[in-house]
């Protein structure tokens, strides 16, 4: 798994990146309330938004750690919106994209590195 | 260029609050606990299913009091009452010693420029208790020290006193353990009481919906107390987070968000705080605007508002059937007792119907919102029959 700054995690297999925000902005965020996912098939580039995640306290935007498709979004967290607060690093994923460059997630923070990033925040 | 900024201010619970790994963030210059470790939704609810404890300190206490009692207690009640009624539309005169009355501070223009509670304390010949909004009780207290000093009186605010709300349908059964007596308050009574740590004003009332109390006590009581009430498991702390989330769904406004100093008590659908002698003398500021718009009807009115979609918050634009912008949401959240975004805003009254289906802008899309009743959530207050 690997990490942004904005904390978003992406988990690669094969071509398809799996994508969701870190433990540590789950926490941050509160309770999720309100989720919304991109469409099947819209093309992002990294760091274009991908997804609004709202918590009680506010909304924010979940950026695209790489550019690819997307291919897949989890409607579980639609409905319940408490699996990003409760599994976001596992169930609570958000959404997978066919990468156009998978090389493109290694050059990301391992979790080690976003670790020692978290620690000096 | 280095700001000068004021640090925040603590209340007596502030070390409480850190030691129980509290996020903090500012409220009207106070450093305050917006949730605990259980989270906005969690603290909410347990708040409406047990009792939930909250530090409500930041708020302005203060008593209101003639120069020199008389001797006479009723004479003193009307003299303090005098003072006080002509800033508010309320009947302080006709208040029976314990007894609260929600009230609000008008200005010339008939708008509120905070909403207030105003009590005859039992025992206390012209002695008033008076609690205001934390973000106005610098401007609240000078304005009614001024004009209650012009006749003798004074105000002595309750400097540094901690006040506790607990509140939630447990709250009696565990208040009255520690504090034998607060079961015979009825809703909107006060009282002074006497504990192992000390003597408090105990008022059963607060800003949830819920049955519950409001308790003032002396600085060092306050960690004791509050020690002794989380030591019961039925009671949790809780932030101003799901504060505010519970006042919403009782459709309690907030000064500076559903109320103002440009809205009137008949906009804000308030018109219940217009005591019916005070109503027939038109003897409070703004009263010209005021009785007119009670007999024409208000420009605008306080509507509640169940969303479909993403929470609309303050400022969202507020559409009518015909698409066009009616008006602004004044107060929104996620309402964790329905499970579902709630709002409050004002619109103009032909739009006000219950069920008129409206729309809100959230994120450049319109969502669906429908007129409902206040409160979302019934209140359950324990009123007292009369003796």
């Amino acid at each position: 798994m690997h990490f942004t700054k904005d904390h978003e995690w992406v988990e690669l297999n094969g071509d398809i990146a799996t994508v969701g925000i870190s433990a540590y902005a789950a926490e941050q965020l509160g309770d999720v309330v309100f989720v919304e996912l991109p469409a099947v098939g819209k093309t992002l580039a990294a760091g274009e938004s991908l997804a609004v995640v709202e918590s009680v306290k506010a909304a924010s935007d979940v950026y695209s750690p790489i550019a690819g498709t997307v291919t897949e979004v989890n409607t579980v967290t639609v409905e319940e919106p408490d699996q990003i607060n409760a599994r976001p690093e596992t169930t609570g994923w958000l959404a997978k994209l066919k990468v156009a460059d998978p090389a493109a997630v290694e050059a990301l923070m391992d979790r080690d590195a976003y670790e020692a990033f978290l620690g000096k925040l | 260029m280095a700001q000068d900024v004021s640090p925040l201010k603590s209340t007596p619970l502030t070390a409480a609050h850190r030691a129980l790994g509290a996020a903090m963030g500012p409220f009207a210059g106070y450093d305050m606990p917006i949730h605990y470790a259980d989270g906005v939704l969690k603290e909410a609810l347990w708040t409406r299913q047990s009792c939930g404890l909250f530090d409500v300190s930041h708020m302005g206490t203060a008593l209101v009091m003639v120069g020199k009692a008389s001797g006479d207690d009723q004479a003193d009640h009307r003299a303090v009452s005098a003072m006080i009624e002509p800033l508010i539309c309320g009947d302080i005169a006709a208040l029976k010693p314990g007894k609260l009355r929600y009230s609000l501070l008008l200005n010339d223009g008939g708008g509120i420029d905070d909403d207030l509670i105003v009590g005859r304390v039992p025992n206390s010949p012209g002695v008033l208790y008076v609690v205001v909004n934390a973000g106005n009780k610098d401007a609240d207290f000078a304005r009614i020290g001024e004009a209650v000093a012009a006749k003798g009186g004074q105000i002595q605010p309750f400097q540094d006193w901690a006040l506790l709300a607990l509140q939630g349908p447990k709250a009696v059964q565990v208040l009255s353990g520690i504090v034998p007596g607060v079961e015979h308050l009825g809703f909107m009574e006060t009282g002074r009481f006497t504990t192992d740590e000390g003597i408090l004003i105990i008022s059963r009332c607060g800003y949830t919906g819920e049955d519950g109390f409001e308790i003032l006590a002396w600085p060092t009581l306050a960690k004791p107390l509050w020690d002794r009430l989380l030591a019961n498991d039925l009671v949790k702390p809780i932030g101003l987070g799901a504060r505010d989330a519970l006042r919403l769904e009782a459709g309690l406004p907030l000064h500076g968000h559903d109320i103002d100093g440009d809205i009137s008590p008949v906009e804000a659908d308030l018109a219940f705080a217009l005591s019916p002698r005070r109503r027939k003398a038109g003897d409070f500021p703004g009263a010209a605007v005021i009785l007119n718009q009670l007999d024409q009807g208000p420009p605008r009115i306080r509507v509640g508002l169940r969303v479909d979609g993403a929470p609309a918050r303050e400022g969202a634009v507020i559409l009518g059937p015909d698409g066009s912008n009616i008006g602004v949401v004044s107060s929104g959240a996620y309402s964790p007792t329905l499970r579902r975004p709630i709002a409050m805003g004002l619109v103009p009254p032909h739009f006000a119907e219950p069920e008129t289906q409206l729309g809100v802008i959230v994120r450049e899309r319109v969502q669906t919102a429908l007129v409902t009743t206040l409160p979302f959530v019934p209140h359950t207050y324990v009123r007292k029959p009369i003796a």
